[in-house]
């Protein structure tokens, strides 16, 4: 009972990754940042982003964080996600990026 | 106090008058201190004071001015800004002094940051860092400005910018800025001329009464003769008509009214003027600087990062003809660690090429960058400065000597066509014996050096006329050494915009202009009146 419990929180809580190439104009800049912080805020999971597979690994959450990566346009965002509603969250973060943030 | 001309870089077009106000920063120290709990208590009142006053003044506006307000507030509300600030409050600051240090940190984060877009940001961290200094020492730093007047400083904040009524026909002016800040933003938006970059402004003690902003061609005259104000307004009526039925006919060929095409380029100081511009409005760009490469805090660009740009820029023009100049220092621009100190007159000093061939560790890294970038378009090179032949053949074999090196590394590469900037009398007179790839007049050095006086000397202003025939003569002369050895000659100096000049610049039989973007439309519409 215990271990199955065990097993089940470690399944909805696997680590996702996913990456996507920034296609805005200027990058993450302000309206981008406050548009992905304020979309991941709106998921229980945490939500990192980093400009390298292998991070420093960033709060998605923090707008003064995601500011302080500073990647410019043509840069290649990647998301590490751990959290009950990873999937849905991922799906979300990656149609931000995909969507240009709507400037594109 | 004599007229003055100052030169900056246009961020936001059109022209102004009026009386200036000069911002002043006067942010009064707290006297009042308590222990670290009232003092972390006080910094969170002011953040959250300071986020609710852009909460009410966002909802006096709407569309970008609202977006850069929200960006504001979403700072302020996270807590990982004021972080540092709490931990040194702990350490036993007060509150004002942990936020300074703390928010200075950040700003400095920003400015030393490698894209302009987010160096510009480091005004809204300052707008940011300033709101809950006045929340937390109880003092309105927002002096109250006129929207008639030319507002000057060395920078000036998103918030500050907002509370000024700009339909009153009111500019800006500053010492530092730049064309990418939100304000910049701003201002095109609501149709404030603003010019940035204009350096230490040549007074001491009281400032000038009035002002004439140029937001296209990115210049300030204080204190103008009455003369040079009356021509200032007589271009700002036919501005206003003529904007009206130039805009049409931006994506349009230049065409003279007997039928000569004229190609029309872009000047472009930084990758980040071509945002939002459609391709379509030039034939290609005549002239990219890159000095701005080196103007960083963190030294002397390297390969990869020139090598980035160079290519952002070809992307961008997709196929048309892109004409980068290789570092063009000293004289009005110097650069730390590169340029020489304390000549006596640094505009005929080493400056240019004269710096570049003197600097070859820091010219080889160019021209890679440049070879490496020329398999992604049409790329030519250009040198500034160069009096003698001598000078383009050094760097030619400089050129040749990188572009084997980078091939025999398997490295993608092609050599690009050298051409020479004429901007040296000496250039322009024989420019025939100069084995150029092509001819690009610099309007602005050659006639400073032609008329022997500066265009920041006001006592001397007016002898720095492009359109002096003696000037013209020497354009007309690099124009037909072209036509003999079969190489194009553009002009890409502020003369190209002047529209003034435009028939007598085409009369010289030139057929390429280079302006900037913002100025465009308008030559292309002062071209269609030109008969050849």
């Amino acid at each position: 009972m215990h271990d199955a419990n065990a097993n089940r929180a470690a399944q909805s809580f696997a680590l996702l990754t996913a990456s996507a190439v920034l296609v805005n104009p200027v990058g993450l800049h302000a309206r981008p940042s406050v548009k992905l912080t304020q979309c991941a805020k709106g998921f229980a999971a945490r939500i990192e982003i980093a400009l390298a597979a292998d991070g420093p690994w960033t709060d998605a959450k923090s707008p003064v964080k995601v500011m302080r990566v500073k990647a410019p346009q043509g840069a290649t965002l990647h998301f590490r996600i751990s959290g009950p509603d990873g999937e849905a969250a991922l799906a979300a973060m990656l149609a931000l990026v995909h969507d240009g943030f709507g400037e594109a | 106090m004599g007229e003055i001309q100052v030169t900056g870089h246009p961020a936001s077009p059109g022209l102004a008058i009026g009386p200036v106000t000069v911002l002043t920063t006067a942010v009064a120290s707290r006297t009042a201190r308590g222990d670290p709990a009232q003092e972390v208590a006080a910094l969170k009142a002011a953040i959250e004071g300071a986020a609710l006053e852009l909460a009410e003044l966002i909802a006096t506006v709407r569309g970008e001015a609202a977006e850069i307000l929200e960006f504001q507030i979403a700072m302020l509300q996270d807590d990982a800004l004021a972080e540092a600030a709490y931990d040194a409050i702990a350490a036993g600051a007060a509150a004002d002094e942990a936020w300074r240090t703390a928010l200075d940190a950040e700003i400095a984060g920003y400015r030393s940051a490698e894209e302009e877009y987010f160096r510009a940001r480091a005004a809204d961290l300052v707008d940011i860092r300033d709101r809950v200094l006045a929340a937390l020492n109880g003092v309105d730093t927002t002096a109250k400005i006129s929207g008639d007047s030319v507002v000057m400083g060395d920078d000036i904040s998103p918030s500050t910018f907002l509370a000024v009524d700009w339909t009153r026909g009111g500019a800006i002016a500053l010492a530092a800025g730049s064309p990418s800040s939100h304000v910049a933003m701003l201002a095109r938006a609501r149709g404030a001329p603003m010019v940035v970059g204009l350096g230490p402004l040549p007074w001491s003690g009281r400032p000038p009464s009035l002002a004439l902003v140029d937001g296209d061609a990115g210049t300030v005259i204080f204190d103008p003769r009455p003369e040079t104000r009356r021509v200032f307004e007589h271009r700002m009526a036919a501005a206003n008509a003529a904007r009206i039925a130039a805009d049409a006919g931006r994506f349009e060929p230049a065409v003279t009214a007997d039928g000569r095409r004229i190609a029309v380029l872009l000047n472009v100081a930084a990758p980040e003027d071509l945002t939002g511009l459609d391709p379509a409005i030039c034939d290609g760009i005549g002239l990219v600087r890159t000095e701005f490469l080196f103007e960083g805090t963190q030294g002397l660009p390297g390969e990869d990062a020139q090598y980035a740009v160079y290519r952002r820029i070809l992307d961008w023009a997709a196929g048309r003809p892109v004409t980068i100049r290789t570092l063009d220092a000293g004289g009005d621009k110097p650069i730390a660690g590169l340029t020489i100190d304390g000549e006596r007159n640094p505009f005929l000093g080493v400056r240019g090429i004269r710096l570049s061939l003197a600097r070859p560790e820091v010219f080889r890294v160019q021209l890679r960058a440049l070879c490496r970038a020329a398999v992604h378009g049409a790329l030519k090179v250009m040198l500034p400065m160069v009096a003698v032949p001598s000078e383009l053949d050094r760097a030619n074999d400089m050129l040749d000597a990188e572009f084997t090196a980078l091939r025999a590394e398997g490295i993608a590469c092609a050599r690009p066509p050298l051409g020479i900037m004429v901007e040296v009398p000496a250039a322009a007179l024989c420019a025939e014996d100069f084995g150029a790839a092509f001819y690009s007049i610099g309007s602005n050095d050659l006639t400073q050096y032609t008329m022997a006086a500066a265009r920041d000397i006001g006592a001397v202003a007016d002898l720095n006329d492009a359109g002096n025939p003696a000037v013209l003569a020497l354009i007309a002369r690099t124009v037909e050494a072209g036509r003999k050895r079969g190489v194009e000659v553009s002009l890409c100096g502020d003369a190209a915009a002047d529209t003034r000049l435009t028939a007598a610049l085409l009369a010289t039989g030139l057929t390429t202009l280079s302006v900037s973007p913002i100025a465009v439309a308008r030559l292309k519409a002062a071209v269609a009146g030109v008969s050849t």
